[in-house]
């Protein structure tokens, strides 16, 4: 089943074209690494998927409209330029990933103890229960993205849309960063998207590549990918060295 | 020292030092709490750039001879909307958009005081408040809208807990970002143009920011902050009033140095402890 369609999908800022003719479908469980050149619109299709910018052409999930389905719900969404930007903001762990009910909460929004506790099972699954009295500026900048993930996965959403999540993070907690997805995605189904420019970890761990640069240059499986002519214009001779590793 | 007390007591039978009391505590409130969220949001100069408005807005009210609360009110809090809008669609950063409506009142504020034969002296009370003199109906207003702004931050607690942090993916969890923000600058015109008759135009962001910035040199919990930095507004005023009267200091000066006091121990005891 498509768990997201997209159809002739552009984007524009000012009149200049960010985006433009971009249709695919994802698959419940895919894991889709999207890379591409800086300005390509990685970003902007998922922030055009997430309906946080005006776009035309048509994005659907499971069927549905994006009035029809509750976003907030279903999908979890880690933002690029986290990790935390604020090193004095004065929230505990816990506090943040609590912060990821949010979403299933009716006006006004309260947390209870079933709230917490699910925080908590967030962050124990996710290696990182010690640290949740710590202040969240206080810890590294892995232990941050572990903390934000658990946020975004507290509500259990069925889609991860991850925007270039490993940017600020040194090549061991990258990969334990990655490890995790993985297993979120094998074990618990969850669909994944995934932002980088991490090509060798995309080979790793993704089950499809869509290489966009402002559209859809290639999308499929990355051992077609590595038999293809795009994979040389782009990457070019390290081309070797990542398909050989996959 | 039994000579302060006397005075104290003494103070606290005047009906002026009670409305003070009563309108500076409430005002302190409502400033420390919204100034949390500004000064997280690098927002906190809003407060500088509204009373700089409020100026303008006073000026005209003099000029027409009418309640400069009743002016200062709506056009404030249209000042405020220009500020966010400016920020949101003319991609003006916050910073640059304060400063710009800010210059806009001082320059408005001269001309209209210009146009009426130039300053007076009530138009200077405003430039640096004057608490001991607010009346009966200032005091209401300043209750009224104090305990709204506590009420209204209660009932947002945790909207603005998440926009605060991460604006996108505030509006992600579906929560409505511009409409809390809104509501959030208004609320925030409102104390200001409450704050220009206590502390005066030039002080009043320092109700907003001195708490805020206090409170976040020691704790290290959301909630804590915004209860720490109630109850440092709370003690600047109480400490800065009776203060005041004992070494006859302007009152709101002394307010905004008893905040910069316990700012400084914020930060010493932030240092200390590493």
């Amino acid at each position: 089943m498509n768990i997201i369609e997209i159809k002739n999908l552009s984007v524009k800022y000012r009149n200049v074209k960010a985006l433009g003719g971009v249709s695919l479908q994802v698959k419940a469980g895919d894991y889709v690494g999207v890379v591409g050149p800086n300005g390509s619109g990685k970003t902007t299709l998922v922030k055009a998927i997430l309906g946080l910018l005006p776009f035309e052409g048509r994005i659907t999930f499971q069927g549905m409209s994006f009035s029809q389905f509750r976003m907030d719900r279903h999908v979890g969404y880690l933002p690029q330029k986290m990790a935390v930007q604020d090193m004095r903001f004065p929230a505990t762990a816990k506090e943040i990933v609590a912060s990821g009910v949010y979403c299933c909460k009716k006006f006004p929004i309260r947390l209870d103890a079933h709230d917490y506790t699910a925080a908590e099972e967030a962050m124990r699954s996710l290696g990182i229960i010690n640290l949740k009295d710590r202040p969240i500026g206080k810890l590294s900048g892995g232990q941050q993205q572990r903390v934000l993930l658990a946020r975004t996965l507290v509500h259990s959403p069925e889609i991860l849309i991850l925007d270039e999540p490993t940017v600020a993070l040194d090549p061991q907690s990258r990969e334990a960063f990655y490890k995790t997805v993985e297993i979120l995605n094998k074990e618990k189904k969850v669909t994944v998207l995934l932002v980088t420019h991490d090509v060798v970890s995309v080979g790793k761990y993704a089950s499809k590549l869509l290489y966009l640069d402002r559209e859809v240059i290639f999308y499929g499986t990355f051992e077609s990918f590595c038999k293809s002519a795009q994979m040389s214009d782009y990457f070019g001779p390290g081309q070797h060295v990542i398909c050989h590793r996959h | 020292m039994m000579n302060i007390f006397q005075q104290i007591h003494e103070a606290l039978q005047y009906a002026f030092i009670q409305r003070a009391m009563i309108a500076g505590c409430f005002m302190a409130l409502g400033c420390s709490f919204l100034g949390v969220f500004l000064v997280l949001r690098r927002f906190s100069l809003i407060g500088d750039g509204l009373a700089h408005v409020s100026f303008a807005t006073v000026a005209l009210a003099l000029l027409l001879h009418a309640q400069p609360m009743v002016i200062s009110i709506p056009i404030v809090a249209l000042a405020s909307f220009a500020i966010l809008k400016l920020n949101e669609k003319a991609a003006v950063y916050g910073d640059a958009a304060i400063g710009l409506v800010s210059s806009l009142g001082i320059a408005l504020g001269v001309i209209i005081a210009s146009t009426a034969g130039g300053f007076n002296v009530d138009l200077f009370s405003y430039l640096f408040g004057n608490i001991l003199s607010v009346t009966g109906f200032e005091v209401w207003m300043t209750v009224v809208i104090s305990l709204s702004v506590a009420f209204v931050t209660g009932l947002l607690y945790h909207d603005l807990f998440a926009i605060t942090f991460d604006e996108e993916y505030a509006q992600v969890s579906g929560i409505k970002v511009r409409l809390i923000n809104r509501i959030l600058i208004l609320l925030t015109s409102f104390i200001v143009v409450l704050g220009i008759k206590i502390v005066g135009t030039l002080l009043v962001s320092s109700l907003i920011i001195l708490p805020a910035i206090a409170a976040l040199q020691v704790v290290r919990s959301f909630k804590a902050t915004i209860a720490l930095a109630g109850v440092f507004a709370i003690a600047s005023v109480i400490i800065g009033i009776f203060a005041s009267y004992v070494l006859n200091l302007p009152s709101g000066a002394t307010i905004v140095m008893v905040n910069f006091l316990f700012f400084v121990i914020a930060f010493s005891i932030n240092r200390i402890k590493g």
